[in-house]
């Protein structure tokens, strides 16, 4: 009764009804223009030409086909491990743990790829097997102490994103004896490198690019997360456990064994995203490898609003970002960090929807359900 | 209490409120006075709108239409401060009190007496008192509200408002968590106050309450005022006919049950409740095929945990339960709910639905994994929707569609959705807790039906509600739980309303009781 205090009263018009339709894309998108309108004055202020420098971020995202090759191969980790927080989210958890569970899926490919020998057909899916796999056993630690004990899966997994990070540190430093290291490496900053036959096959685009198998695939799990979560059962159980988990238990769902199964199969796709990474891109893995990728891929999955589609969309804008960020600094002679300040802007502005709503005077989110109609009124 | 109140002063008067949620009129022209020192029943379904109009008169909402007058003068009140000012209190259905503070403490929130920086405890409850003899409201100042029991909150909450010098006093359901017993000392009360010049308005859907305790009775249907009558000249039925726009049955049809064999058979059971306190004390009952038998009692007595427990819900401690035979002592929900088990819950809103989901969806709660729903892992959705849609045409839930979420639907809609989804497979035994809680009238009828003619197929059902009246329409018997345990069991007849709100209020009755196993 009282919750629907803040109900605007607004006539049902058209505009209404558009709205109610197509906010979740209406929002990120003016979430995404305001943050670049507020970047822009603090390019600004900071001396530099804004317009030379968003020309120059465009260009060096999207501006040529080398540009755009660039930013795909940058966005795939992105949307895959956007999916990864997203299905997490979908089943009522927040997985802070992508970038532990990246590492724990990286370091389960190394090993596939450094020490088997086989022939390619069987080694790549083997990689991407093992990575899935260690991704999920480590996403499966934070699932079960959540499910077992009620540990509270955002602390948990940030702790595991310590122990992995440290763990793989260790694993390709150690010289006494070497372990994942190379010897051949002096700097001793990276794994020894994959065997060919592991390494996934792409097309060569320019000097350095190689669009990669990993790309596809990335967009074929886009679909399977989106199958998986509306369209079996094993989905229903697991979004049911996490809109109301009261109700699921009344339903007969066995919650905690979800959470457990959502956990890891969140993790298995961060797992796999760093098994492409390694077998797709740099063909080892070194210890800074990720660098904040997992804690991106939240806001990569919190701007599209967990949507599986949707996630294509914000990964690429994500991966075009950073991938255009050093024309802009050329261009603008700005420091790169303006990107991420940018990006921060609009992760503030898509956590904060209420502000966009008020700039651009859009209705209120109604407190719980958009599409909440009745519980306002009545005896 | 039957006074011409047009003669006294008008102290409150809304003049052609009107309010639109999205997709809904929620009042529709309504005006209606409130003179000094009535008490005036605003009587209507779920979704008719009567919370809305206090809402607006309360100051949480605020009409597109209309204008509100408050001892004469128009008012425009756009919070609740504004009305307490303007000397408008409201009782909550559900208390706004906190349970760890005293009395007094609850009273003064928000309102607090000082001397200096500090709390002037003693003044605040020298007044608490005065105004409890005044109106007879007996509460002791310096208890621990968390230690009071229902009807003394709901004393606490009434002169919380009259503290803060309210004399038009708006009670929202204030009776649907009470005993029979305590539901006569707010009777009393409400005359206590009217007598001393207080207004009152008085929200219910309960019409024999209406019949007792209103001077005049203003009828909202569909955010409408449809009617205006005094008790000496309307009926139960009549009020009814007016809510809901037709005649409706207010006693179910029923032949005598032919009671068959035991389904549900529990024995010397315990259970704990969320505080790890025992809260069901070793009970014993049997519920055969074909039978009805009501649990009645006020809220709390056990009644949720022991639920609870024989849905598979809350682990026992003791005791075992067998259904058809079988052990399901501590068994999976799914193990007992796939012995045919149905379970209409008692918090629709927490454990029956999943208010985002679509109809459809809720529609297979727990059938989800099952042929046709199901092939394999995959969902049907045709299969799904057809279901559906059957269910919304049998049980007539009134919804723009199938793929709306549950939460669109009016509470008396979600429970028929509810009760159409347990119903749709085979059953041997229906649980259903507080199965017509807040919800209208027709809807009642309709599920009351539906629940006699489960146990005319053989159904054996169980039925918790903590409407004695329900209790007494639907049951072949009736166990009255008290403190955790059945304190006695009857055949339904034996025993008079009166009798079995003194045995639910925990007393004893002077003769002795048939206590039928």
């Amino acid at each position: 009764m009282a919750q629907a205090a803040t109900e605007t009263g607004i006539r049902p018009s058209a505009l209404r009804l558009f709205w109610d339709r197509w906010s979740g894309v209406l929002v990120p998108i003016l979430a995404v223009f305001t943050a670049l309108v507020v970047g822009a004055f603090i390019i600004g202020v900071t001396g530099a030409d804004w317009q030379a420098a968003y020309i120059g971020l465009w260009e060096g995202a999207f501006g040529s086909p080398r540009a755009f090759a660039d930013t795909v191969v940058r966005s795939t980790p992105f949307i895959i491990c956007g999916l990864c927080v997203a299905l997490a989210f979908k089943a009522g958890l927040f997985n802070i743990g992508a970038e532990g569970q990246l590492y724990a899926g990286a370091v389960a490919s190394v090993v596939i790829g450094t020490t088997l020998q086989m022939p390619a057909i069987f080694h790549i899916p083997a990689a991407l097997i093992a990575g899935a796999l260690g991704g999920a056993a480590w996403a499966a630690i934070a699932g079960f102490l959540k499910a077992r004990t009620g540990a509270h899966e955002v602390i948990n997994t940030i702790m595991l994103n310590y122990i992995a990070l440290r763990m793989t540190d260790w694993l390709i430093r150690s010289k006494t004896p070497y372990i994942l290291g190379d010897p051949a490496d002096t700097t001793g900053a990276r794994s020894r490198l994959v065997a060919e036959t592991a390494r996934l096959p792409g097309i060569q685009v320019g000097s350095s690019t190689i669009l990669h198998l990993g790309i596809p695939l990335a967009l074929v799990l886009v679909f399977v997360v989106a199958w998986l979560l509306y369209r079996t059962t094993l989905g229903f159980e697991m979004r049911t456990a996490g809109t109301n988990p009261h109700a699921a238990r009344y339903a007969g769902i066995n919650v905690p064994r979800t959470i457990i199964l959502a956990m890891a199969i969140a993790g298995s796709l961060a797992g796999i995203a760093g098994a492409i990474e390694v077998i797709g891109v740099r063909g080892a893995l070194s210890a800074d490898f990720f660098s904040g990728l997992g804690f991106d891929a939240i806001a990569v999955a919190l701007l599209a609003r967990a949507n599986p589609v949707g996630i294509i969309f914000s990964g690429l804008l994500w991966g075009g970002l950073l991938t255009g960020a050093r024309l802009m600094q050329v261009r603008a002679s700005l420091s790169i960090d303006v990107i991420k300040i940018v990006q921060a802007l609009i992760i503030m502005f898509v956590a904060a929807d209420q502000i966009v709503r008020f700039i651009y005077r859009l209705p209120k989110r109604k407190p719980g359900e958009e599409t909440q109609l009745s519980k306002g009124w009545g005896g | 209490m039957t006074q011409n109140g047009q003669e006294r002063p008008v102290v409150l008067e809304a003049r052609n409120i009107t309010k639109r949620f999205p997709g809904v009129v929620a009042n529709d022209n309504v005006s209606l006075k409130l003179y000094k020192g009535e008490v005036l029943a605003l009587l209507g379904e779920n979704g008719a709108g009567k919370s809305t109009l206090m809402n607006i008169l309360y100051g949480l909402y605020h009409q597109d239409e209309g204008e509100i007058f408050v001892k004469g003068e128009l008012v425009r009140i756009t919070n609740p401060h504004e009305s307490i000012a303007r000397g408008i209190g409201m009782v909550h259905q559900h208390f706004q009190l906190v349970p760890v503070m005293t009395v007094t403490e609850n009273i003064i929130l928000g309102n607090e007496v000082t001397r200096g920086p500090f709390l002037n405890r003693k003044q605040a409850a020298e007044r608490i008192r005065a105004i409890s003899a005044q109106y007879n409201l007996a509460v002791d100042p310096d208890a621990l509200v968390a230690d009071l029991d229902v009807g003394a909150q709901q004393r606490v909450e009434i002169i919380k408002a009259l503290y803060r010098n309210a004399d038009i006093l708006i009670l929202d359901e204030p009776t649907a968590v009470l005993t029979p017993q305590e539901a006569d000392d707010l009777v009393r009360v409400m005359r206590t106050l009217t007598a001393q010049g207080t207004s009152i308005i008085f929200i219910t859907h309960k019409l024999r309450e209406v019949l007792e305790v209103a001077d005049r009775i203003i009828v909202l249907r569909s955010g409408k005022v449809v009617g205006e009558t005094t008790p000496a000249q309307a009926t139960e039925a009549s009020l009814a006919a007016m809510m809901v726009g037709r005649e409706v049955i207010l006693k179910v049809e029923k032949q005598p049950a032919r009671p068959g064999a035991i389904v549900l058979e529990v024995r010397g059971l315990r259970v704990r409740d969320d505080r790890q306190l025992l809260a069901v004390k070793g009970v014993d009952l049997e519920v055969r095929a074909g039978e009805i038998l009501g649990i009645a009692g006020v809220q709390g007595n056990g009644q949720t945990e022991l639920v609870a427990a024989l849905t598979g819900l809350r682990p026992s401690e003791a005791g075992t339960i067998r259904i058809d035979g079988v052990d399901v002592t501590n068994a999976t929900p799914r193990q007992i709910s796939e012995l045919g088990v149905a379970h209409i819950p008692e918090d629709r809103q927490r454990d029956g639905l999943v208010a985002s989901y679509p109809l459809t969806d809720n529609s297979v709660l727990e059938l989800y994994y099952l042929p046709p729903f199901a092939r394999g892992i995959v969902r049907n959705d045709q299969a799904i929707n057809e279901h559906c849609a059957r269910l919304v045409k049998e049980f007539d839930v009134r919804t723009p569609g199938i793929t709306v979420p549950a939460s669109s639907l009016s509470g008396g809609n979600q429970q028929k959705l509810i009760v159409a989804r347990e119903f749709s497979r085979q059953l041997k035994l229906l649980i259903a807790a507080q199965p017509t809680r807040g919800i209208d009238v027709g809807s009642i009828e309709f599920i009351h039906n539906q629940i006699v003619k489960k146990r005319d197929e053989g159904v054996a059902v169980l039925l918790v509600s903590a409407e004695l009246d329900e209790i007494l329409s639907l049951a072949d018997r009736i166990a009255v739980m008290y403190h955790g345990q059945i304190v006695a069991t009857v055949r339904n007849g034996e025993l008079s309303r009166e009798e079995l709100g003194l045995l639910m209020a925990g007393a004893t009755l002077d003769r002795s009781v048939s206590i039928e196993v």
